[in-house]
């Protein structure tokens, strides 16, 4: 669906924005771009619509190359990119009959009834007629996100979709991604909402100061980022923290620290050829012979969060 | 394909715009404001003469207004009003990021770049009909209206002077198409929409300047706006056209010029606003 090699872009007078990278996005996959602010994904982004040209390297687009075939490619291709950007006087719905408009693919005399439908799925239908500069935030990126609905698109590309909106708003364009996947649109979103990506992605792929630093499966790259000790930790809530962990220490547990009345350690790895790993279900009858009181047990999933902490470091400052 | 949506819904933009309608408002104010005072003038000392060529004339007949209007917005107001749309044009939908949506949707560089070229053609002509209509208007009330004594003294109906001031207003709109041009290429040069008016607005003025230079002869015959003025020789038995063609060729000069190398500048550069 997008597939770019060696792709490259050095603004004027700096270090390459984004420098070589191998990006391969399935078709009908829900595919995250993340990476820190300045990491290059907006870059990449406007080089995959033919915004700006690459100084080295390809990019394919729909199977077609960018930005050759940008007339072929982006009727189907709908697009958000750094956020929404609108005519203040016009009202929201004259704002998407003019980006409509400007479309050589679109039908003007559907146009009418399709910007009405893309209005209704951003649940923007209400305030249509109101002049966008009165819009509020997440009222602009509902409408950005209605121009990227005009027509059915193979590809949408979205740079921080819910950049803005309620909880609810969230929600909706969470579950919008998902029906739009299932009716085999590909999704291609960056953000920063890790547990979001999470939540909606196939695939994921991080950036790093303009750098792919993996990409892959979702549900695969927690675990080969974090390598051991990445399946997870076992985390027990109870009235009896010291006993609980001279316990779970017995069973095979390490990395074990009671926070608090909250015990938690790392399951230990099973060896190719050793015995098996205990199963939580023992550890918690375990526990129970005993006499720890237990109130909550469970195991927690390693979090695409802690994946991209270690992938792109702890530090706050943005690269220059 | 020929689909003109585009067109369309750039022009509809333009003239929705209250900026638009605030310059046109201008333009029309102009030739009432000449209209009165002469109107003010004439009441003082009847017959009063002197001024300019077609100044002397609107007492007697109040199309004569429309040339006047014309001569006094031509080498300011309506280039400003052509260099704040032109200018605009583009960079400011850079500004607002409303560019890189029309490019994405996908609008393509040349077949926008085109639809803005004849928007500011469009707003040219709306301009100049503007004024010629609002002094026709403001002549009509204020003013007798009748034969029409060309420069070279002799008269023609008011039915033929009418048409000439048609023909004078299409010579006038087509003087602006150097501006224009000249502005839709600076608007391709930037991402600030105010930074390209002022630039575009404040070249205008500085030909004007320089065409006011007498030391600067040579260069002159190529300043676009040196036979602006030559519209006036439509006012003469017969028409004496060789100052008006020279001018028509400079502004297709011009926007030639001016056109390709905006085409050049807007096909290849980086949309990064
Ligand atoms: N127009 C520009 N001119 C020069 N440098 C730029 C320009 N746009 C971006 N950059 C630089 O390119 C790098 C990547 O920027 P980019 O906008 O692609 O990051 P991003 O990953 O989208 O960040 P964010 O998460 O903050 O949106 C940054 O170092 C930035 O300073
Ligand atoms: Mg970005």
């Amino acid at each position: 669906m997008i597939e770019t090699r060696g792709l490259t872009k050095t603004y004027r007078g700096g270090r390459p924005a984004v420098d070589g990278l191998d990006l391969a996005v399935p078709r009908g996959s829900v595919f995250g771009f993340l990476g820190p602010n300045g990491s290059g994904k907006t870059t990449t982004i406007r080089m995959l619509m033919g915004l700006i040209e690459p100084t080295a390297g390809t990019a394919r687009v729909l199977g077609q190359p960018m930005p050759g075939a940008v007339r072929q490619v982006l009727p189907r291709v709908g697009a958000l990119i750094e956020g929404p950007a609108l005519y203040g006087f016009l009202s929201g719905r004259d704002n998407l009959r003019r980006f409509d408009a400007a479309d050589p693919a679109a039908d003007p005399r559907t146009r009418s009834e399709r910007v009405g439908r893309a209005l209704d799925r951003v649940g923007l239908a209400a305030a249509a007629g109101k002049k966008a500069r009165a819009y509020s935030l997440g009222m602009k990126q509902r409408l950005g996100l209605a121009a990227a609905l005009l027509q059915p698109r193979e590809l949408l590309v979205l740079d921080e979709p819910t950049n803005g909106l309620d909880p609810q708003g969230m929600r909706e364009i969470r579950a919008l991604v998902r029906e739009l996947a299932a009716d085999g649109t590909t999704v291609f979103l960056s953000s920063h909402l890790l547990d979001e990506i999470e939540q909606v992605c196939t695939h994921a792929a991080v950036m790093a100061r303009g750098r792919l630093v993996t990409q892959g499966p979702v549900a695969g790259l927690t675990a080969a980022v974090l390598g051991p000790g990445g399946h997870g930790r076992l985390a027990v809530t109870t009235p009896d923290p010291a006993d609980a962990v001279r316990v779970l220490k017995e069973h095979g547990l390490t990395g074990l620290r009671a926070d608090g009345d909250r015990v938690t350690g790392e399951l230990p790895e099973a060896p190719p050829d050793g015995p098996a790993p205990p199963d939580p279900a023992e550890l918690n009858a375990a526990l129970v012979r005993a006499g720890v009181r237990v109130r909550a047990f469970g195991t927690q999933r390693p979090s695409l969060e802690d994946a991209f902490v270690r992938l792109t470091g702890e530090g706050f400052d943005v690269a220059g | 394909m020929l689909r003109a949506d585009l067109l369309r819904s750039e022009i509809a933009t333009t003239f929705r715009r209250w900026r638009t309608l605030v310059l046109l408002a201008v333009l029309a104010g102009v030739p009432v404001l000449v209209g009165v005072a002469v109107r003010i003038q004439t009441g003082r000392h009847a017959g009063g003469g002197g001024g300019p060529a077609f100044l002397a004339g609107i007492a007697g007949n109040g199309l004569f207004l429309v040339f006047t209007a014309l001569a006094v917005t031509l080498p300011v107001f309506l280039p400003m009003a052509v260099g704040v749309v032109a200018g605009d044009a583009l960079a400011g939908e850079a500004h607002t990021g409303t560019l890189r949506y029309l490019l994405v949707a996908p609008a393509g560089r040349t077949r926008l770049l085109c639809a803005k070229l004849v928007t500011v053609v469009a707003f040219c002509l709306a301009g100049t009909l503007v004024v010629a209509l609002s002094a026709l208007a403001t002549g009509a009330l204020l003013f007798p209206l009748g034969k029409v004594t060309l420069l070279s003294g002799t008269s023609i109906s008011f039915g033929e002077g009418l048409l000439r001031a048609l023909a004078i207003a299409g010579v006038v709109a087509l003087s602006l198409l150097g501006v224009a041009a000249l502005g839709l290429f600076v608007s391709t040069l930037t991402d600030s929409g105010v930074a390209a008016m002022a630039t575009t607005v404040g070249l205008v003025l500085t030909a004007q300047i320089l065409d006011g230079i007498p030391q600067l002869q040579a260069i002159q015959p190529y300043l676009f706006p040196h036979y602006w003025l030559s519209f006036a020789d439509l006012l003469r038995d017969p028409v004496y056209l060789d100052g008006i063609l020279r001018n028509l060729g400079l502004q297709a000069l011009y926007a030639a010029v001016f056109g390709s190398a905006a085409w050049a500048r807007f096909t290849t550069r980086d949309i990064t606003a």
